[in-house]
């Protein structure tokens, strides 16, 4: 039987009647998105039902390892340090904002010509939708695009407490050194958030921990190089959004399950689609649930997404943190190191990325990228041409699609995809 | 074998039927309200042996003619144009609701391509839109810009703006003519712009209903720099090469 998750909500300061609509619209999208595809791994199963309880069974986890005196951190963006939260017993959970919601609200504190993501945080914190966001005892705003770092600015009055976080915008010294400042002065204020002191064999629990989840993402986007595909690049898209929230320890076995499944499927040479579907990677800006847009478009039309270059991806999940030494200074400047490996687009110049989107579409064996653009993403949309104009000089067919969470277009993006697909069939 | 091609597009639907690799008919109708009555009309009494679909319509077409097959206006235009313009390379095509630019390959094959998102900007629609808002025709207008001795700039590009500039000139005392090809160069700049990331080279066809605008086609000619073909009966281009699919994917 369902657990009536009411109480808690209304506790946790949720507006009950939005929320009801929001789990009216996810539903049935996550229906219709997911349980038509064909030939799902078994393990899917788990991942379906997480999302079937993405604001009961997770957020009553929190609750009460909150009641446990543990704290929760919220995020927007992979360049919080999951390692020093989880050697503070803290809980780290990546806050979504993939979906339009309240809207018309967000735009009265916000520019119309915003970023989707960053409306439709908003969005979520004005109509008091996400328990996500009113679980978290604090929020990390970190200094990203323009857009991000100024809306922090008004989003600090709509949370309970929000950090801000500064980032470089170079991998020069002094970028390197103003992460490891900002990295210590983050583990500072956890220490007094958590009441609990920073050591090192803490770090290196949390080192393990991390990196456990990153090798197993690794393990899995490697099989995904198989042809024919063994899982659908939605389901591969899925297992990278739930990373951001479910409990590191379990989603690792879980997809390390996954992993076991498909290493079979990949054995007798069954897949999700046919030897011979026309490969796509996907890169550029980060999806978060709900929005399988337009890798529902892209798999619908015939093709296979087999990889994602993308903060919910690789982008997200590449490169293990050392675990570098016995002091917690050597243990930190590891993490600074890993953590300055994402080829962000806020970083100039920002060659790594190019050569990332490259690697990666040669080890998947794409047969085309489709470049992901949220319209109104300066960094991103700024990138996109010189990506465009390298890949298909390498031979790689690309094409741009700059969108953001309405529905309007889909027609349209549906043509492009569809004559992307015909191109690369020849 | 006969075969027929259909293109359901924003503002007309257009059906080529090929004869043993020759066209045997050709109709056009206004897509209205109910594309899918004008597709029945169109088709009643029509017989063929194969039957390909493309444009916007074209999910919506398959769904009650199940024995259609669909392809995605890119390629259509591609396979129609390169039966037309021999050793074509290139295509640019402007239809009511969008605009794209489309580069072959030396076999004829789609080798990159352009479209306009979701902005009605450098389309049919946006320069029916203008005519109307200086009480022009379609005939009218086109005459009246290639009358023009010179060009008020238009600024902007979106749609809605344009059209309150477009007022606003005209209160201004600005000559309609000047205003007619100011909007028609504001078009060309539009799709040359598109065309930036698509090779283009000769022989470069110009397709799609707008192709019948001889002011736009010489503006286009200019801003990329390149002669522009223009097809016998331009606006069937891609139903003609809905039809030649469906005749080589038979065979």
């Amino acid at each position: 039987m369902a657990t009536d998750y009411r109480p808690m909500w209304k506790e946790l300061g949720l507006d009950l009647e939005a929320h009801d609509a929001l789990l009216g619209v996810l539903g049935p999208l996550y229906q219709q998105t997911f349980m038509s595809q064909p030939d799902r791994p078994e393990g899917m199963k788990y991942f379906d039902f997480v999302m079937s309880e993405v604001h009961g069974l997770r957020i009553q986890e929190l609750v009460e390892a909150k009641k446990a005196g543990r704290k929760v951190v919220g995020a927007f963006c992979t360049f919080v340090p999951e390692e020093i939260v989880l050697a503070l017993d803290g809980i780290l959970v990546g806050l979504c904002a993939g979906a339009e919601f309240a809207t018309a609200e967000a735009e009265k504190l916000l520019p119309r010509n915003m970023c989707a993501l960053i409306k439709g945080a908003f969005g979520f914190a004005l109509a008091r939708v996400c328990p996500y966001l009113l679980a978290s005892d604090v929020i990390v705003g970190e200094n990203t695009c323009d857009g991000k770092k100024k809306s922090y600015e008004i989003f600090k009055d709509l949370v309970a407490r929000l950090y801000t976080m500064d980032l470089p915008q170079t991998k020069s010294a002094e970028g390197r050194a103003l992460l490891r400042a900002e990295f210590s002065r983050f583990a500072s204020f956890l220490e007094k958030l958590t009441g609990k002191k920073l050591t090192a064999a803490a770090l290196k629990k949390g080192i393990a921990a991390v990196n456990a989840k990153r090798a197993v993402m690794h393990r899995l986007a490697k099989l995904r190089a198989a042809d024919p595909a063994p899982i659908s690049g939605l389901d591969g898209l899925l297992v990278n959004q739930v990373y951001f929230y479910d409990d590191p320890a379990r989603f690792t076995a879980s997809v390390a399950k996954i992993c076991d499944e498909l290493e079979a499927r990949i054995e007798r040479k069954a897949g999700v689609a046919p030897l011979g579907t026309p490969r796509i990677l996907v890169s550029g800006c980060p999806m978060a649930v709900p929005n399988w847009k337009l890798p529902a478009i892209v798999e619908r039309a015939g093709a296979v997404i087999v990889g994602e270059e993308s903060c919910v991806g690789e982008r997200g999940t590449q490169a293990l943190t050392a675990d570098s030494g016995p002091t917690k200074d050597q243990l930190l400047d590891a993490i600074v190191e890993r953590y300055l490996k994402i080829d962000c687009a806020i970083f100039t110049p920002n060659e790594s990325r190019l050569e990332h989107i490259l690697s990666m579409a040669r080890s998947l064996r794409a047969d085309g990228v489709i470049h992901y653009g949220l319209q109104f993403c300066s960094p991103y949309q700024i990138e996109a041409g010189p990506v465009e104009k390298r890949l298909e000089k390498e031979g790689l067919p690309t094409l741009r699609i700059d969108t953001d969470y309405g529905q309007e277009d889909v027609g349209q993006i549906r043509t492009r995809v569809e004559a992307f697909v015909e191109r690369l069939r020849g | 074998m006969r075969s027929a091609g259909i293109d359901i597009g924003s503002r007309a639907v257009k059906l080529v039927l090929v004869e043993d690799g020759q066209v045997a008919e050709r109709a056009v109708a206004d897509t209205g309200s109910d594309p899918l009555a004008v597709c029945r009309r169109l088709l009643d009494g029509v017989r063929c042996d194969v039957l390909v679909a493309t444009g916007y319509g074209r999910h919506l077409f398959r769904e009650h003619w199940q024995q259609a097959e669909v392809i995605t206006e890119i390629k259509a235009v591609a396979l129609g144009a390169a039966a037309l313009i021999p050793y074509c390379r290139a295509i640019i095509d402007i239809g009511g609701q969008d605009s794209k630019a489309v580069a072959l390959d030396a076999a004829g094959r789609v080798q990159k391509f352009a479209m306009n998102d979701r902005c009605a900007a450098g389309t049919g629609q946006f320069l029916e839109m203008m005519a109307t808002a200086l009480s022009y025709t379609r005939e009218e207008f086109v005459a009246a810009a290639r009358r023009a001795a010179r060009a008020q700039k238009l600024t902007s590009l979106c749609s809605v703006f344009a059209q309150s500039e477009v007022v606003s000139l005209i209160a201004r005392g600005a000559p309609r003519e000047e205003v007619a090809l100011g909007i028609h160069q504001s078009i060309a700049s539009r799709v040359a712009a598109l065309a930036g990331a698509v090779p283009l080279e000769a022989p470069l066809a110009f397709t799609g209903g707008c192709a019948h605008n001889e002011c736009l086609a010489a503006l286009l000619g200019e801003a990329l720099r390149l002669p522009l073909q223009v097809p016998d009966s331009p606006q069937t281009v891609a139903a003609l090469g809905c039809a030649l699919h469906a005749a080589v994917a038979r065979r």
